[in-house]
């Protein structure tokens, strides 16, 4: 049976579209046929983190409207056959996304797909409650930080009043938390919050910790998800999540501030 | 009603029998501007519970009186009401709501219905109070009212969340949000709570923001709130928890 993952936050800027890369990626390695879909219509991001935004023909807005056939419209990643991208419309408003047709759409991806993972946009508006609306499973990516974890935990509330299961009175969402853009050295000088200070306040359990780190902008700017960088620690991280979703054991890695050793404090960095 | 023919296509309809709990706004005058002011005066409390709420409005204070309905319902239209149907008014003016396209209800007899309003109170009052048990965390942008009766929490309620009661409200988790108890003017309303963070907390109206840090004898412990008099006290709870 199919899944469909929603990858959401609240807040903006806060790692879901990297995220819905990597984990779609990872997923996709392990050998499970998996789509990756962008619901942010308007300002699409997942074709440019995928690679693939020269490759855009149709996108979702197209396939909802009957204009393109979905099979037009997904655009299969080069760095892995089993992973597919439907991007999303860049000239049309979120107006375009009806709860029928988004509907639709996902039922004919669940007869191909293992796992369909939904980048969601910002907000909290009509793109991010399409997003989550027929999701099985969710990751809140949250950074460190008050104003994220609120947000996350605006979204939280939503997820379990206006999603398909709840209205329908099924098993509510699967909810993961993904702390991400993690930074130990800020942790320890209690400029951002530890990781129980967010499991306090956002109460789900955890799937996973990601540093912040350079590789991520690197791997957005040559299109290649980060989770092929396997001298990364976030694209480690992300492998990590991935593992634990589909049910292994891992420990958390590179919460530890770095000690730096007497070059490195001569030399910076 | 709830034949089922066993052949055939589906149905597309079926009526069923629910309940529903419904403020009932009763009308005192029959001006439209003094109305509308004693609606805003009330709204302006800060509360959202009556945004989109239905209401039945009872006409049994003025029966008789030639009432202009449609401006009436118009202003508590813009006032984010959705009156849905009346009561207790006379014949002509139950005639014009059924034009108006609101419902006629019965619920107690007219003698009864003018019945002061004093008198309905203390009869609601004497009802065994019923609380409201939340389980689940309370998270930013929800609100949980418990109406008449007390509110037991069991899991926090977070930065960004407001709880609601008519009674008091209990707390046996952190209080992080804002709390207003005795919100229909219950002045022995308390807030209880084993660790107090919350942003704002109110009884019967009396609100106390803390906009800045709580005092240091409860911030994170446990903690009441209460009226004496016009003062809102928020002391430690003594003999509770530990440093």
């Amino acid at each position: 049976m199919s899944k469909i993952i929603v990858v959401t936050s609240g807040k903006g800027g806060v790692g879901k579209t990297t995220t819905s890369a990597s984990f779609a990626t990872g997923l996709a390695l392990r050998g499970h046929r998996t789509v990756v879909i962008d619901f942010d219509v308007g300002l699409r991001n997942l074709d440019l983190i995928m690679g693939c935004e020269r490759r855009v023909v149709y996108d979702f807005v197209n396939v909802i409207q009957g204009e393109a056939k979905l099979q037009q419209a997904l655009i299969r990643d080069k760095h892995c056959p089993e992973l597919y991208i439907l991007p999303a419309s860049q000239t049309r408003d979120k107006e375009a996304l009806s709860k029928e047709g988004v509907g639709e759409v996902l039922e004919t991806l669940r007869e191909e797909f293992e796992y369909i993972v939904c980048d969601s946009p910002a907000g909290i508006e009509r793109g991010a409650q399409m997003a989550m609306y027929y999701a099985d499973e969710a990751l809140v990516v949250t950074n460190p930080e008050v104003s994220s974890v609120r947000d996350s935990d605006r979204i939280l509330g939503i997820m379990d009043a206006k999603s398909r299961r709840a209205e329908a009175g099924e098993d509510p969402i699967t909810k993961h938390l993904l702390i991400t853009r993690y930074i130990p050295e800020r942790v320890a000088a209690g400029e951002m919050l530890s990781i129980d200070d967010v499991l306090e306040l956002l109460a789900i359990p955890l799937i996973g910790v990601v540093p912040e780190s350079e590789s991520v902008l690197q791997a957005s700017n040559a299109g290649i998800p980060v989770i092929h960088d396997k001298d990364s620690t976030s694209g480690q991280a992300y492998d990590d999540v991935v593992a634990r979703f589909l049910g292994e054991e891992r420990p958390l890695r590179f919460l530890e501030p770095e000690k730096k050793g007497f070059l490195k404090r001569l030399f910076g960095t | 009603m709830g034949m089922h023919t066993h052949a055939g296509p589906a149905p597309a309809i079926d009526f069923k029998g629910a309940v529903f709990t419904l403020p009932v706004l009763h009308l005192y005058q029959g001006d439209p501007e003094a109305v509308t002011r004693a609606l805003e005066r009330h709204l302006a409390q800060g509360l959202r519970f009556f945004d989109g709420a239905p209401v039945v409005v009872d006409l049994s204070a003025i029966r008789g009186v030639a009432v202009p309905l449609q401006d009436l319902l118009g202003r508590m239209r813009r006032l984010r009401l959705v009156p849905v149907g009346v009561r207790g008014g006379d014949a002509e003016q139950h005639r014009l709501a059924r034009e108006l396209g609101l419902a006629v209800l019965h619920g107690h007899a007219p003698s009864e219905e003018r019945a002061r309003p004093e008198a309905e109170e203390k009869a609601a009052v004497s009802r065994p109070p019923r609380a409201r048990v939340v389980e689940q965390p309370v998270r930013a942008g929800q609100q949980v009212y418990a109406r008449g009766g007390d509110l037991i929490l069991l899991a926090p309620v977070n930065p960004g969340a407001e709880v609601v009661a008519d009674g008091s409200i209990h707390a046996y988790a952190p209080l992080r949000g804002r709390a207003l108890a005795g919100v229909q003017g219950d002045v022995e309303a308390r807030i209880f709570t084993q660790c107090l963070e919350a942003e704002l907390v109110a009884v019967a109206g009396n609100f106390r923001l803390f906009e800045e840090d709580l005092p240091e004898e409860v911030r994170g412990r446990p903690a009441q709130v209460y009226l004496e008099g016009k003062r809102l006290v928020v002391s430690p709870l003594a003999g509770a928890g530990r440093k």
